[in-house]
């Protein structure tokens, strides 16, 4: 019986497992050999040590770039959607009308392909006909040339990536519904005012899923590639302008690897890319514990 | 509590959740009204918000003559073919880790579960030179076959997390009658585990049909691309001397969101629930 049972875990944790060998834990593995190698694809991997990390942290003329964009990105995206996906929440979690039907069009967005709603803000976001310039023109507004210029391509990236904030304010809602109606009639009976309310009743006890949210908007917005992607083969390519200016990270390091073939730094990205993502995530889980409210 | 507000204060609430919501839908609406116009009536200014014509003939040009018939048929095989290892292989998983008793069981779950963390771009230069050598480079083997290897360590988690719901003892009595670990799979555990099928299956709907690294990583041949790749490299090749056919754009723009807002409508419950549980669980 007991061996019978080991033999049939294997049947079904077996296609998993193989998945994990095969498609991660080697890839993993020999990626890292190759941050450490000059690779073409078409000849071996030549050994080079920390040259590739050398040479993207002091001589690359594209690295730096990208990693500024990235974190300009983040430095605007993640509070500006941070505080409309709460605030959104919030005015969503009282007695409000239609309330299912007001949720769903905030959600929506956030699920469509990034590609195709990409390619409809580039579409609004056009200098000379596009929705947004037309109706700035209207009020007497000369609209900046946002897609075409290298100041104005970032924004317009922060813009059409707010549009998708519906997925933390999902988080949020399931939050703020968490919190026990009676913790806010003891505040009021103590006097607390809606501001005092608001930051030591919501913000005590929603502080975990703050705390998730943001961690978990930091980590995507290293990852973008979707919007970088299509911004720079459709917007960018055409018009030339904006240039390095929407090199994100994931895209510099798509390119190196898949258009220059220099797949060793590529791989020399990635991994730095993941001690990032490793860093943000322990310090989430150490945070957790010491500055969150849990009960 | 900040829920209740004063009649003046909800007027307030309502007004600026409606304006909200008007912000939201002006990009699907200005999209869908553009799909339906003609190509002169892109360019004028001020802009016309509804079109002299309702032109649906844009959708079947982009569909026909611009292939995106094709493209769309390419999405949804691998979108299919995506969702069905997904399922396959991760109930299969989830199960031995529910139901079954093995040595090292705990750890080899840890493990694959720490790889949630792991950035894809980690291992996608190695797994090229393997697919290279595969010769399976420009097929849809490397979309497709990690799904039916359990890659999705995230649907294995949020299964197991059901199936340890299921009482032991009814593994046990179905054993005692002979049933096969497959049979005690998919009669006990899958039917009362719907919710949770329902909602893997739906993300990785969104996940396939949405992916674009993959594709463009991947595939190369016209006749393998997906609506993703299509529509950008429609976009980039369609430069006309006024102005690309943003109206075609907007057409395929149109398509390629349909199935996603059609599947949303369907099975809301199941998007809000799988949001909410990746945030309580963090």
């Amino acid at each position: 019986m007991r061996r019978k049972e080991i033999f049939w875990f294997w049947v079904m944790a077996g296609p998993a497992t193989a998945g994990f060998l095969f498609l991660t834990l080697g890839p993993m593995l020999y990626s890292f050999y190759l941050s450490f190698t000059k690779y073409d694809v078409v000849n071996p991997p030549v050994f080079v040590g920390l040259g590739n990390y050398e040479y993207l942290l002091t001589r690359d003329p594209s690295f730096w770039p990208s990693v500024k964009v990235t974190l300009i990105f983040a430095l605007f995206s993640i509070p500006l959607s941070l505080v409309l996906s709460l605030a959104t929440a919030m005015l969503l979690n009282t007695q409000v009308r239609f309330r299912g039907a007001l949720r769903t069009i905030y959600f929506l967005p956030s699920l469509l392909p990034a590609t195709a709603s990409s390619i409809i803000w580039i579409f609004i976001f056009h200098p000379a006909y596009g929705l947004l310039n037309q109706m700035l023109e209207k009020v007497g507004i000369t609209g900046p040339p946002w897609t075409q210029s290298s100041t104005w391509a970032l924004p317009t990236i922060v813009i059409m990536s707010l549009w998708g904030f519906g997925g933390g304010m999902i988080i949020f809602l399931a939050g703020l519904q968490g919190i026990p109606r009676s913790l806010y009639e003891a505040a009021s009976l103590d006097g607390a005012t809606r501001w005092q309310q608001f930051r030591h009743v919501t913000l005590t006890q929603i502080s975990p899923i703050l705390f998730f949210n943001l961690v978990m908007g930091i980590i995507g917005s290293l990852k973008v590639f979707d919007q970088a992607f299509t911004f720079g083969t459709t917007a960018v390519a055409r018009l030339g302008a904006p240039g390095r200016s929407t090199l994100f990270y994931v895209l510099n390091m798509y390119q190196k690897s898949f258009n220059y073939f220099h797949m060793g730094l590529g791989s020399a990205m990635a991994w730095m890319l993941f001690l990032a993502i490793l860093i943000l995530t322990v310090i989430n889980f150490i945070a957790a514990r010491k500055w969150v409210h849990t009960e | 509590m900040p829920g209740d507000f004063t009649p003046c204060g909800m007027v307030a609430v309502h007004a600026v959740l409606l304006l909200g919501a008007l912000l939201m839908l002006t990009p699907l609406a200005w999209m869908l009204l553009t799909s339906l116009k003609s190509y002169q009536e892109l360019f004028v200014s001020p802009p016309k918000w509804i079109p002299e014509k309702l032109l649906w003939h844009n959708y079947v040009e982009a569909l026909t003559t611009f292939n995106f018939a094709l493209y769309l048929r390419n999405t949804a095989f691998l979108t299919f073919v995506t969702i069905a290892g997904t399922l396959v292989s991760s109930c299969m998983a989830a199960y031995a880790f529910a139901a079954l008793r093995c040595r090292g069981k705990g750890m080899l779950f840890a493990i694959l579960i720490s790889t949630l963390m792991l950035p894809p771009q980690v291992t996608i230069i190695p797994l090229f030179k393997v697919y290279a050598r595969l010769n399976w480079i420009d097929t849809y083997l490397p979309l497709t076959i990690p799904a039916w290897l359990g890659t999705n360590v995230f649907a294995i988690f949020l299964l197991r997390q059901f199936f340890l719901t299921v009482p032991r003892d009814y593994c046990e009595s179905a054993r005692i009658d002979g049933a096969s670990e497959f049979q005690i799979l998919l009669r006990i555990f899958v039917p009362m585990c719907t919710p949770a099928i329902l909602t893997i299956s739906v993300f990785s709907f969104i996940g396939a049909w949405n992916d674009l690294w993959g594709p463009v990583i991947f595939l190369h041949s016209e006749c393998y691309y997906t609506m993703a790749i299509g529509l950008l490299n429609f976009v980039l090749l369609s430069n006309q001397p006024q102005g690309a056919p943003w109206n075609l754009i907007m057409a395929v723009s149109t398509v390629m969101m349909i199935p996603i807002i059609i599947v949303f409508f369907l099975a809301q419950k199941r998007f809000i629930e799988g949001m909410s549980l990746t945030g309580l669980k963090g």
